[in-house]
């Protein structure tokens, strides 16, 4: 019993970090530069992709592929929100329009980026295996890179949280997310601040896929929509810009999925998407939200 | 003399267009332009019902899929024992209720909370129907007695006709009118007097059966239906986009968004169909950024320019 409880929670925790990583990046690109990023999960895609075609055609191993994708990525985000989002912004008459426009335009993205990534891979599945051995956790097997990705995961998500909270960069994205014009009468650069957290947030997307890859699971083109709505439900449950409850979102979430796919596989979509439903009613804020 | 022209010249075109597509399956031998005719009449009923509430209201929702595959399951469960034209008002009716239930629990929800919500629903209604179909009825597909292309031709035409139709009746009513004040604020709405939430509900309802009737018709074009086919994420994009595309400020412009948009898609389809995708995501980021109103901004500016040069 005790040990069927524990191998619940790891198994859960062990999701759970991944979808945290994600759900911080997506609450970035909401939270701080406004734009509903419905093309979030195709960057986890590409950054799966990418580091699936590291280890398979030139063998660098997932972990050493992380140092060419972080900036990679990093630059591909700062660079579309230069050329796309900035201009939109400034054109948009309101918050509340580029609201819907950025939303509206990130489906054209969604669009681009998956169908770039079908004529480079193309549509069979793809996997490899890494550091697939087991583990023994207090009695529960698990296999080595889900813990990897756990630490991994953990580590990021941190490293950032530090990042936001001590250095004069942090407290210039934490400005911006509270008001960004209040921010830019302050002296903050507030169109660099805007795109460098959606730079930071397909960074962080990106990646999410570099280490589920490792997790031995498909990657095809079209599995980033379901990375999204992940993303979006664990951002509502941990309130909107909030790591530390993005991370305690993302474990729930991990846990719920791991409790629910372990007796009825084909439900834990619905299950994610009822505690969606029940939040938004009584929670609107999230757990940790004011 | 310029107002008098546009009051009369509408309804003309309309009828002219009308009788264009009552007369076209007789005149037209080849089957393909009838087809290639529905496929455009599917978007551009899909696309008008969307902008029935999203468009006044900019309540985005991306729900369309969902509504469009409770019309096709309606269609596959009845299918065998009744015709199109009851078919299709039952699956319009099962779309109402679920947009009713749904409506009334999530359209407190303020802007993109109720757009992150309405995407959701559409995978919650497809694994929960996959699951059901595997675990409870033990099938994963359904076979559905199919028409014939002209039958479903003239159900496409008669659920475009309904929703136009109801489009015109709901922009002229108070219901359009409060539609249009939540759209402007909702506080200022409530305090005139509008019922905000009603009013969202059942005309978010009503939007939802034109798409319900839409699947139920479309349905009968394939022999063979399983819950992904029914609920492809699709329908959802298809409509916003076709929306976006055309504006919403005025009838005919959904409607020649989603034409023009479907003519394109079917051209391209066959020739490039990856690059199709590609080109329809460009199109939208270009669309979005440069013609924010869509063609009918467009189209509005010049025919304002052409108004005023005498």
């Amino acid at each position: 019993m005790v040990v069927q409880f524990l191998d619940i929670a790891i198994g859960g925790l062990l999701t759970g970090g991944i979808y945290a990583l994600i759900a911080v990046g997506f609450g970035l690109q909401y939270g701080v530069a406004r734009v509903l990023n419905i093309a979030h999960g195709e960057f986890i895609m590409l950054g799966a992709y990418c580091t699936w075609t590291l280890f398979t055609s030139a063998g660098v191993t997932p972990l050493v592929s992380m140092l060419f994708c972080a900036p990679f990525f990093f630059a591909i985000g700062f660079v579309i929100h230069r050329i796309y989002y900035t201009p939109l912004r400034t054109s948009s008459e309101s918050p509340a329009v580029f609201e819907g426009n950025s939303m509206l335009a990130s489906f054209g993205l969604l669009f681009v980026v998956q169908n770039l990534a079908l004529i480079i891979w193309g549509s069979p599945v793809k996997g490899y295996s890494y550091m697939a051995f087991p583990v023994q956790l207090s009695g529960a097997v698990f296999s080595a890179n889900r813990i990897v990705t756990l630490i991994a995961s953990v580590i990021l998500g941190s490293a950032f949280y530090v990042f936001l909270m001590s250095t004069r960069m942090g407290k210039a994205i934490r400005a911006a997310a509270q008001d960004p014009n209040a921010a830019e009468l302050m002296g903050v650069r507030i169109n660099r601040v805007l795109a460098l957290c959606f730079g930071f947030g397909v960074m962080m997307a990106a990646l999410g896929g570099l280490l589920l890859s490792m997790t031995s699971i498909m990657l095809s083109p079209v599995m980033g929509m379901q990375y999204t709505l992940i993303a979006i439900i664990v951002v509502v449950l941990g309130g909107l810009g909030n790591i530390k409850g993005s991370f305690i979102g993302g474990f729930i979430l991990g846990l719920v999925g791991y409790v629910v796919s372990s007796s009825q596989p084909g439900l834990s979509m619905v299950a994610y998407y009822l505690i969606f439903l029940f939040l938004l009613l009584v929670r609107p804020t999230g757990l940790l939200g004011k | 003399m310029i107002r008098l022209r546009e009051k009369w010249s509408s309804p003309v075109l309309l009828i002219v267009l009308l009788l264009l597509l009552l007369a076209l399956p007789a005149f037209v031998p080849s089957g393909y332009t009838v087809i290639l005719i529905t496929n455009i009449l599917m978007y551009v009923v899909l696309t008008l019902s969307w902008a029935i509430f999203s468009g006044p209201t900019g309540y985005i929702s991306l729900a369309p899929a969902a509504f469009f595959g409770v019309g096709v399951y309606a269609s596959a469960i009845l299918s065998s024992d009744l015709p199109l034209f009851v078919v299709a008002p039952i699956g319009g009716a099962g779309s109402f209720v679920l947009a009713y239930l749904v409506g009334s629990l999530t359209l407190r929800l303020r802007g993109m909370y109720f757009t992150m919500f309405t995407f959701g629903l559409v995978e919650l209604v497809r694994n929960s129907l996959h699951w059901w179909e595997v675990n409870i009825t033990g099938t994963v597909g359904r076979l559905i007695i199919s028409a014939d292309n002209t039958t479903v031709f003239y159900g496409m035409v008669a659920t475009f006709l309904a929703v136009l139709f109801a489009s015109y009746l709901i922009e002229r009513s108070k219901f359009g009118l409060a539609l249009r004040s939540i759209g402007e604020s909702e506080e200022a709405a409530a305090h005139s007097g509008v019922n905000v939430n009603r009013v969202k509900v059942v005309m978010f309802a009503v939007s939802a059966f034109f798409m319900g009737a839409t699947g139920a018709t479309m349905s009968m074009r394939w022999t063979y239906i399983d819950p992904t086919l029914a609920f492809n994420i699709q329908y959802s994009f298809m409509p916003v986009l076709m929306a976006i595309f055309g504006g919403m400020g005025h009838l005919y412009a959904p409607i020649t968004g989603a034409a023009i948009f479907s003519l394109l898609e079917e051209f391209l389809t066959t020739r490039f169909p990856y690059y199709y995708m590609l080109l329809f995501g460009l199109t939208l980021l270009v669309v979005i950024l440069f013609m924010p109103h869509g063609l009918e901004g467009v189209i509005e500016k010049w025919r304002k320019k052409i108004l005023r040069s005498p």
